[in-house]
């Protein structure tokens, strides 16, 4: 299924760098979130926009993760040539992720 | 003896946010201070080239627009102001702020905080942050202000400032001074400067807290978003603060947008540093406290950072944007036709643009997009586009083409004990001074 159905999520931006923020719309799929949403998979997911690392923070008290993402192609947002300068509609592309899970 | 409890409100997330639900704030919602975030990293670069060519100005365009809306029920409801719309030229700004209130016939005293402009205390040769290298070897500097805290701010609050404009600021440190003010906070413990900082972190994108940012209809769904409302925090000296958005106004204020808020931008849950304190979120909870309320407790910090960020601003050159939409039958084809064609006719040029096909299969547009320090060559690739009216595929319509000087923007460091904030007070009838 889509990430989309089971998270939402908010991009934020620093410059080269880009926080992904994923919250579940219910709070029992944390754990489900946590085995399918690795740093591996986001890497691969957004290749071409993140040219960098991605480092995963677990925030079990908010059932979050936070996703840093360096390198972003491109630059920041003063000095892009995309068409979204901040890289906003990073977390539209993360959610358009097709994670392995199913609806139980 | 200071109040157990006081109530801040957020009235601006941008320089280019809505005025109104600010209004609806400073009318009815009985705060005691409310903040206008206004400087984005980029926002005060451009003020500082605006300054350069008429000393006068540098500071948020729109200032006198929101004091226009604003001050007359912040005065009539003895709200204070925060702002840092000061942005290049905060000393210009606190001048029209004491106008302002000279006009409303209020002696009320407005307090300017400078300092943050150290332009002459960064080395061009010193390596920026981003990438190590020389920040002048990627253009000449145009400004840098250094992030000012709340320590910065305290004097003028001390003062009895009913309005306080600053330049350069970290944004929760706007939140975070009002707070230690009212309720007596030593700003050297960590423990409520990180209570505050949180505040100021939560508040300080206005309504990215109460349903902005987030509506996804079917998914998220926001409830009026047309009538969104900016949130408030009621803030207890032990540092638990319950949010809220006025009764009456659109938008949502829950577990989902404050968590959303909480990280954004956070690249270290376990140490979010700015001048006051450096943040750790991982104790943090988030609540629901009934509708469109939600507590948040548990931030905890350890000693503020001995070195302050600066923002840098320097010219990086210049931007092409061009463009041209294909619609119906085979528009994909004849966009990624033009593509072909624009990327053979620039071939050569001493500059590689972005060129890509937008959309989908009937309805596509081919962008165009570059960065070099020739304008010239440009409006070259610009023209390549407009061009492709007559001389392209068929149907294609709706170029729009801009070239723009960029001013791009890099961080340094420079010691916390060679900055000099000063704080400006300007009482009535005093604009000129």
């Amino acid at each position: 299924m889509l990430l989309h159905e089971i998270a939402h999520c908010r991009a934020g931006d620093k410059g080269t760098v880009a926080t992904l923020t994923v919250v579940p719309h219910d709070d029992a799929d944390y754990p489900a979130l946590l085995a399918v949403l690795t740093p591996q998979r986001v890497r691969e997911g957004l290749d071409r926009w993140v040219g960098g690392e991605v480092t995963r923070h677990e925030l079990p008290l908010l059932c979050c993760l936070q996703f840093v993402c360096t390198g972003i192609r491109g630059g920041g947002v003063t000095v892009s040539t995309e068409l979204d300068t901040h890289g906003k509609s990073l977390s539209s592309r993360l959610l358009a992720l097709d994670v392995p899970l199913r609806r139980g | 003896m200071s109040p157990t409890t006081t109530r801040i409100g957020s009235g601006a997330g941008f320089a280019g946010d809505r005025i109104e639900p600010a209004v609806d704030l400073a009318r009815r919602g009985r705060l005691d201070d409310l903040v206008l975030e206004c400087l984005a990293e980029r926002t005060i670069a451009l003020g500082h080239r605006r300054r350069l060519a008429d000393p006068a100005t540098g500071y948020d365009p729109r200032l006198a627009q929101r004091l226009t809306a604003l001050l007359p029920d912040l005065l009539a409801n003895g709200v204070r102001l925060l702002t840092n719309m000061g942005a290049a030229n905060p000393a210009a700004a606190g001048r029209v702020a004491r106008e302002h209130l000279d006009r409303l016939g209020s002696a009320a005293p407005v307090a300017v905080v400078t300092g943050d402009d150290v332009l002459d205390l960064v080395d061009p040769a010193a390596a920026a942050t981003e990438d190590g290298r020389p920040l002048g070897e990627h253009g000449e500097l145009v400004s840098a202000n250094a992030y000012l805290g709340a320590d910065a701010i305290l004097p003028a609050l001390d003062a009895g400032a009913a309005v306080v404009v600053t330049g350069r600021v970290a944004d929760p440190s706007l939140f975070l001074a009002p707070l230690a003010h009212r309720l007596g906070w030593d700003l050297d413990a960590p423990g409520p400067a990180a209570a505050g900082t949180l505040v100021g972190h939560l508040l300080e994108c206005a309504g990215q807290l109460t349903g902005g940012y987030a509506a996804d209809p079917g998914r998220l769904d926001v409830p009026r978003l047309a009538e969104l409302g900016f949130p408030f925090a009621d803030v207890g000296a032990d540092g638990t603060a319950r949010y809220g958005k006025l009764d009456g106004t659109g938008g949502r204020l829950d577990r989902h947008t404050v968590r959303e808020q909480l990280l954004y931008e956070v690249t270290d849950p376990a140490g979010y540093r700015t001048p006051d304190v450096v943040l750790d979120l991982r104790g943090v909870t988030v609540e629901s406290d009934g509708p469109d309320r939600v507590r948040v407790a548990g931030a905890t910090g350890r000693t503020r950072p001995d070195e302050l960020k600066v923002s840098v601003g320097h010219r990086a050159g210049h931007r092409v944007e061009a463009g041209i939409s294909y619609v119906g039958p085979n528009a994909g084809a004849r966009a990624r036709l033009a593509a072909d064609v624009v990327a053979e006719r620039v071939r050569g040029l001493p500059v590689t643009p972005r060129i890509e096909v937008r959309g989908g299969p009937a309805d596509a547009r081919l962008r165009v997009a570059a960065l070099h320090r020739d304008p010239g060559l440009l409006d070259v690739l610009a023209h390549e586009v407009e061009s492709l009216y007559t001389n392209g595929p068929a149907g294609g319509g709706g170029v729009r083409t801009r070239v723009d000087e960029v001013i791009g923007v890099l961080s340094t460091f420079v010691p916390r004990e060679a900055v000099a904030p000063r704080v400006t007070v300007l009482e009535a009838g005093r604009a000129a001074a």
